[in-house]
């Protein structure tokens, strides 16, 4: 029975107790762990696994009877059709418009708040609020309340200026799906800019002030290496929810006009044209999206969690 | 003293500019950054206030007449009242919203609890007594939160089909459980980690089984830690769409599947519209505002604190 925790033997209570108390190991100590660890498994990995095999067999709802294993066929199907061609180039469209976008300006709002100025609860509150409002209900209050051509509020202010009616939606509708989004997803990145720009080590900025460094100069060489990890923290995070994007495009488009993203048209492809095949070889298609992106998020997750554990 | 000033004036052009950079540099309140500090405010709050503007202008529609919230120019003062909120409760306008509403808070509530249940023990084995390999078994975590639900979607609707699980609030209740889990266990160990060791040590030297050590010991000292991690699954819970779409229809319908049933314009219905999306919104809002402090260290699945 090795004893994987040995560093903490260091620790004021007495080391017989203690080392007593740790090498209670086996399935005891494992036992609290297992229900969630099976739980998780149950719930989230056999459906996947799942949906593995069913990409690869030919399954229509409709044709109950022809039911078998047809290779890849569905797989050179999304990238033959038309439509499924597009909708994958709409989910890279909208996530990295959307992340980048956000993070700037999650970025310039964290510097703003990272001052000490009148009202700073207030603004932060006041920042959090767009992404406290349920997806769905901000997503149709957009399409209704906001974009909508004949009392919108878009063209609400443009009336007061005497300037031109537009049909946001149909004119500009992937903008109008970018644009929610945004306004949802720069609150996220704030906080997380916020939080990054807080933990700044504080020695190093007095080091900085006194050896008379610009703010400029300290922005540079101080706060962009500090941050660099928080702002791929939020660019993964956020990238890995917004890849997965439904309710905004399912609201506001219901993916006419060429929004249809890749979770939308395995909706579509699921529901409409009853197609169990295709419609798993697009989710495969997703999940190999995301897994690029979260290789990538679970490696800054685990430098931040590495350098916290040995703290 | 000739001699000790002129090796400064080549350097320093001016008598003034010297010590006045210098205390520049070293006290924070010197006028500059105080001026500096005053504009990051007026812009910090000029932006604030546009981002918060659809939320408010949500609220403000959802109290005014249908006629005066269908207004352009929009009428920021017009009379207030209740009737957009007294329609969309009403039964005259169609289905009623109660029983979405209160199925979404019963799979909210529900999920959130047995999250808890499964992941206060699970973290405990990962925190205070770390099994081995234990950064392993919490990487597998948070990589199931990087599955997309798409990835598991089909499966389940065919399986709930099977089963006749379909339009059921249980079938629900147990997915949004595994899809609040990892998130869970991952704040949880954060929050246990920061317990001073010594506190659960004492409970084991009394002889208390884990059972009584989790109960009178881990969940009293860890509430706050607790209450935070409930909050935003709650949160998670109560938003989602996707699952509850796709697998429920009519008894077990979710207060945003309901909402999507005014995705399509019918007349004047823009205050009906935003009495929906506010009554919706307001238990994250409160959840939200209420974990304020933990919920970055939520979203970042415990990354940042």
């Amino acid at each position: 029975m090795a004893l994987t925790a040995t560093p903490t033997l260091t620790g004021s209570v007495r080391p017989s107790f203690r080392a007593r108390w740790l090498a209670k190991d086996g399935w005891v100590r494992r036992a609290p762990l297992l229900p969630a660890l099976l739980f998780v498994i149950v719930l989230t990995q056999l459906p996947f696994v799942a949906t593995l095999v069913i990409s690869l067999m030919r399954w229509n709802s409709n044709y109950p009877d022809d039911i078998g294993f047809t290779g890849f066929s569905n797989f050179s199907k999304v990238f033959t059709d038309e439509h499924l061609r597009s909708a994958v180039f709409v989910t890279i469209e909208m996530t990295v418009v959307v992340v980048l976008v956000s993070l700037l300006l999650g970025l310039g709002v964290a510097l703003l708040l990272n001052r000490h100025f009148f009202g700073r609860g207030i603004v932060r509150t006041l920042m959090i609020a767009p992404f406290l409002i349920v997806p769905v209900a901000a997503a149709l209050f957009w399409k209704h309340g906001i974009y909508n051509p004949v009392y919108g509020l878009l063209n609400g202010l443009l009336t007061l200026v005497h300037g031109p009616q537009v049909d946001w939606i149909t004119q500009y509708p992937r903008l109008a799906v970018d644009v929610q989004l945004i306004w949802q997803w720069t609150p996220f990145m704030m906080l997380i800019l916020l939080a990054g720009l807080q933990s700044r080590p504080g020695e190093v900025l007095e080091a900085a002030a006194v050896d008379g460094a610009s703010p400029w100069k300290v922005f540079r060489f101080i706060t962009v290496p500090h941050l660099r990890r928080y702002l791929e923290l939020g660019a993964l995070l956020g990238s890995v929810y917004i890849v997965q994007n439904f309710d905004t495009v399912y609201t506001l488009t219901a993916g006419a006009l060429g929004t249809a993203n890749l979770p939308y048209q395995v909706y579509e492809t699921l529901y409409s044209a009853n197609d169990y095949g295709l419609a798993s070889a697009q989710g495969v298609i997703v999940v190999i999206g995301s897994i690029l992106i979260a290789t990538f998020a679970l490696r800054t997750v685990s430098t931040l969690f590495t350098e916290e554990v040995s703290r | 003293m000739t001699t000790l000033a002129t090796p400064s004036a080549p350097t320093v052009p001016g008598p003034v500019r010297g010590p006045r950079a210098a205390r520049s540099a070293t006290k924070p309140g010197s006028t500059s950054t105080r001026r500096g500090t005053a504009i990051a405010g007026v812009v910090a709050w000029v932006v604030a206030l546009l981002f918060f503007f659809p939320v408010l202008w949500m609220v403000l529609t959802s109290f005014h007449s249908e006629p005066d919230a269908a207004g352009n120019p929009p009428k920021l003062f017009a009379p207030l009242t209740l009737d957009g909120y007294r329609t969309f409760f009403g039964a005259a306008s169609g289905a009623s919203p109660w029983p979405p509403l209160i199925n979404s808070a019963e799979a909210s509530v529900v999920s959130t609890l047995l999250v808890l249940c499964l992941a206060v023990p699970a973290a405990y084995a990962l925190a205070v007594k770390p099994v081995r390999r234990w950064t392993d078994v919490m990487f597998f975590f948070l990589s199931t939160k990087m599955l997309p639900v798409v990835a598991g979607l089909l499966p389940l609707y065919i399986i709930a089909k099977q089963i006749g699980a379909l339009d059921t609030m249980w079938y629900l209740i147990l997915l949004y459980t595994a899809m609040n889990l990892p998130i869970a266990v991952w704040m949880m160990r954060s929050f246990l980690a920061e317990v001073p060791p010594a506190l659960f040590e004492a409970a084991s030297l009394d002889g208390a089984g884990i059972v009584r050590t989790l109960r009178s010991v881990v969940v009293p000292i860890a509430s706050p830690g607790i209450a935070a991690t409930a909050l935003i699954c709650f949160i998670f819970s109560w938003n989602e769409l996707l699952l509850a779409n796709t697998l429920t229809s009519t008894v077990a319908q979710t207060a945003p599947v309901f909402l999507t049933s005014f995705v399509t314009s019918q007349g004047l219905f823009l205050a009906k519209v935003s009495a929906a999306a506010t009554v919706i919104s307001l238990p994250v809002l409160i959840a939200g505002f209420a974990a304020q402090d933990k919920l970055v260290q939520g979203l970042s699945l415990g990354a940042v604190k």
